[in-house]
């Protein structure tokens, strides 16, 4: 498929997406989303680009209107490292990038955009799309600094409009991981733990609006306030974390990095299999509950295993993550039981997704500087 | 036998006259028949690492409201690898041949935890969660116990509440404790300055990962425990159901009761080791002895410079 992904509009990746005016009508009446999505990929139109700035979406109309665009999650325009609400991006080199299961429960129980009682009219869905429109043609003209609020966007926010974060699907089916992972793990880990934390997330935020206008980097960031969490923070973070967590593995994972993140790995572990025994050794001497990392240091511009507890991510501390392995129990009892070494080896061996480290890899060199610059001689 | 339950290690001599000491030490032989030593006995070398002490039930007495599996891998993987990974720190160190709570407070480190506090302080709070339950339990307390429930709490029902608010409210992996706290002042080493059988209070607190309230000098009644491993294999997510069970029906109040009871004890034991302080010091601010020595250089007053 083709996509453009703009890298350099200075607030990370955007998504493209296509709105088949044409075929609004259609779908609404649509139920079979992966359908539709397909139908909508763009094969031979161009795209737009969906530039909001803010993770409450006055777009909420849209995000009713375009199923697709919701699913993109337009609110993250910036600085998010997890390549994971992309769906163009995602490493699906399968076809069928989401479960369609998910997608239509999703599209059921998700962004409510609550107008106050209001059902949607026509004309309100005319509206969305003078949004959309005027939405695009505005660049991205500044940086968004850490913890600004966005609250000055030139776009009114409707007052009966109210968007929430959603819950995203591993673009893998839950069977897909099998025997490493089993499905009743992902089923009860995404399907209760990951939702039950969107869904309490959802509601810290819906108790007033203090916390409008970030994105979900930004409000982990703010939430997590220097070391002094808020209550939201736990939520917050653990909603990213799981979805790192997604993206970071993938059916027939495991064997080795390749390319540049080898390379780097070798440079700073030595070997790869340093790499794997530390990261490992990592895992098992976490006591508690908590999570191993893969991160690439900002200050320190190198590669290096973090681990932290309950829900404690390393953005916080600025650096860059590209792998996660959760080694809170949930993610392991079911299949593994009380044997962690048995899961992290897994992990390492079937599940980890050097893809999607890659890619993050990637972004990240637009913002850390690793090598020499290669300043060319005259 | 480092595996003697804490209380018994607090026995005192006016203590074993009283009734109290009767009733407590029948309770304790009930559960010293069932407990099976796991040490060999070497003749001549005195060791002192740490038992792997089974739960005073059967591992399928608690069905279905705890499953046997849960049982064999909690107390089984989890708890004896506790146990085994304590013995190897400690073995050759100062800590070996302490008793299991010295190892909790030495290593605890006022908060600057040591290698061995995890492992030492799951095996003892493990130890505490097995006694804590029983095949047939829950119900509601009675006698003294009820009493300072319902004078702390308001009544039972606020108890329950605030023990399954405290056990879901935990982030992460931990416990959640019903203790007797001493005195009403949150001040350690702080005298109350005016003492009263009020002060004395039964509390709700949850701790992290291994963090018991032995570490906060506290005396732990009833404990339940919420790391996932204790109930993922029965309730997957539903730690609102686990918590529920636990409390209807498979907590021993009579336990409760019994630790109860030595807690007081231990408390009056401490208030009169308090007041033999305040009457040696109260000795001790009458005059010295040589109190002469202030008041002159005289030859005579110190006859044994004269050799």
């Amino acid at each position: 498929m083709d996509m453009d992904l703009s890298f350099g509009l200075g607030n990370g990746p955007m998504v493209l997406v296509r709105p088949n005016y044409k075929k609004k009508h259609d779908l609404l009446k649509s139920t079979r989303i992966t359908s539709t999505l397909i139908r909508i990929k763009p094969q031979s139109q161009r795209c737009i680009i969906v530039t909001t700035r803010t993770s409450k979406p006055h777009l909420g109309l849209v995000l009713e209107f375009y199923s697709i665009v919701f699913l993109f999650e337009v609110c993250l325009v910036d600085m998010s490292w997890s390549c994971s609400n992309y769906l163009c991006l995602s490493t699906s080199n399968t076809g069928s990038v989401i479960s369609y299961n998910e997608l239509t429960r999703l599209n059921s129980c998700k962004f409510a955009c609550v107008s106050e009682g209001q059902r949607w009219k026509r004309q309100d869905l005319n509206r969305a799309s003078n949004i959309l429109a005027y939405s695009s043609l505005k660049p991205p003209s500044f940086k968004i600094d850490i913890g600004q609020r966005r609250k000055d966007h030139p776009l009114k926010k409707p007052r009966n409009i109210s968007a929430y974060y959603s819950l995203k699907p591993p673009s893998y089916k839950f069977d897909a991981l099998e025997p490493y992972m089993s499905q009743r793990t992902l089923e009860v880990h995404w399907g209760e733990h990951h939702r039950g934390y969107v869904e309490t997330l959802n509601k810290y935020l819906a108790k007033d609006d203090i916390l409008y206008g970030y994105t979900l980097d930004e409000l982990i960031r703010v939430t997590y306030n220097n070391g002094n969490p808020l209550p939201e923070f736990n939520v917050a973070a653990q909603v990213w974390n799981h979805d790192f967590f997604w993206e970071s593995m993938q059916p027939g994972g495991g064997n080795l990095p390749i390319l540049g993140l080898l390379q780097q790995i070798e440079k700073d572990f030595g070997s790869f299999s340093n790499f794997r025994e530390e990261f490992i050794e990592s895992a098992l001497t976490l006591f508690g509950s908590g999570w191993v990392w893969l991160v690439l240091k900002r200050n320190e511009k190198r590669l290096a295993i973090a681990t932290t507890t309950n829900a404690v991510t390393p953005l916080v501390w600025d650096d860059i993550p590209l792998l996660s392995l959760d080694m809170w129990e949930h993610a392991y009892y079911l299949d593994y039981k009380n044997d962690k070494a048995w899961y992290a080896n897994v992990f390492m061996d079937h599940l980890v997704s050097w893809n999607a480290a890659l890619a993050r890899m990637a972004r990240a060199q637009a913002f850390v500087n690793l090598g020499e610059p290669k300043i060319p001689v005259a | 036998m480092a595996s003697v339950t804490t209380i018994s290690s607090h026995l005192t001599s006016a203590f074993i006259s009283t009734p109290e000491f009767c009733r407590l030490s029948q309770s304790l032989n009930c559960s010293q028949t069932q407990r099976r030593s796991t040490r060999k006995s070497i003749p001549g070398k005195i060791s002192a690492s740490v038992d792997l002490k089974p739960p005073p039930y059967e591992l399928n007495a608690l069905e279905p409201h705890m499953s046997k599996e849960t049982l064999e891998y909690h107390w089984g993987k989890h708890h004896r690898g506790y146990v085994n990974n304590l013995n190897k720190q400690i073995e050759g160190t100062e800590l070996d041949e302490m008793s299991l709570e010295s190892i909790i407070s030495a290593s605890y480190n006022k908060g600057d935890i040591l290698p061995a506090f995890n492992n030492a302080a799951q095996v003892w709070n493990h130890e505490f969660f097995w006694e804590s339950m029983k095949p047939g339990g829950g119900g509601k307390p009675s006698g003294e116990l009820l009493e300072l429930i319902n004078r702390d709490f308001g009544s039972f029902e606020g108890l329950i509440h605030e023990f399954k608010l405290a056990a879901t409210t935990q982030f992460g992996s931990g416990w959640a404790w019903l203790a007797y706290k001493e005195h009403k002042l949150d001040i350690p080493n702080a005298r109350n300055p005016r003492p009263s059988e009020q002060d004395k209070k039964l509390v709700v607190v949850k701790s992290p990962n291994a963090i018991n309230p032995l570490v906060w000098e506290y005396h732990p009644l009833l404990t339940l425990d919420v790391w996932e491993h204790a109930y993922y294999l029965d309730f997957e997510n539903r730690r609102t159901d686990y918590i529920s069970t636990f409390l209807n029906k498979l907590v021993s109040w009579e336990t409760v009761s019994s630790r109860l009871e030595a807690a007081k004890v231990l408390v009056a034991e401490r208030e009169r080791e308090m007041e033999e302080i305040d009457a040696i010091d109260d000795m001790d601010t009458m005059e010295p002895e040589d109190a002469d020595m202030y008041f002159g250089s005289d030859a005579d007053d110190f006859p044994e410079d004269e050799e």
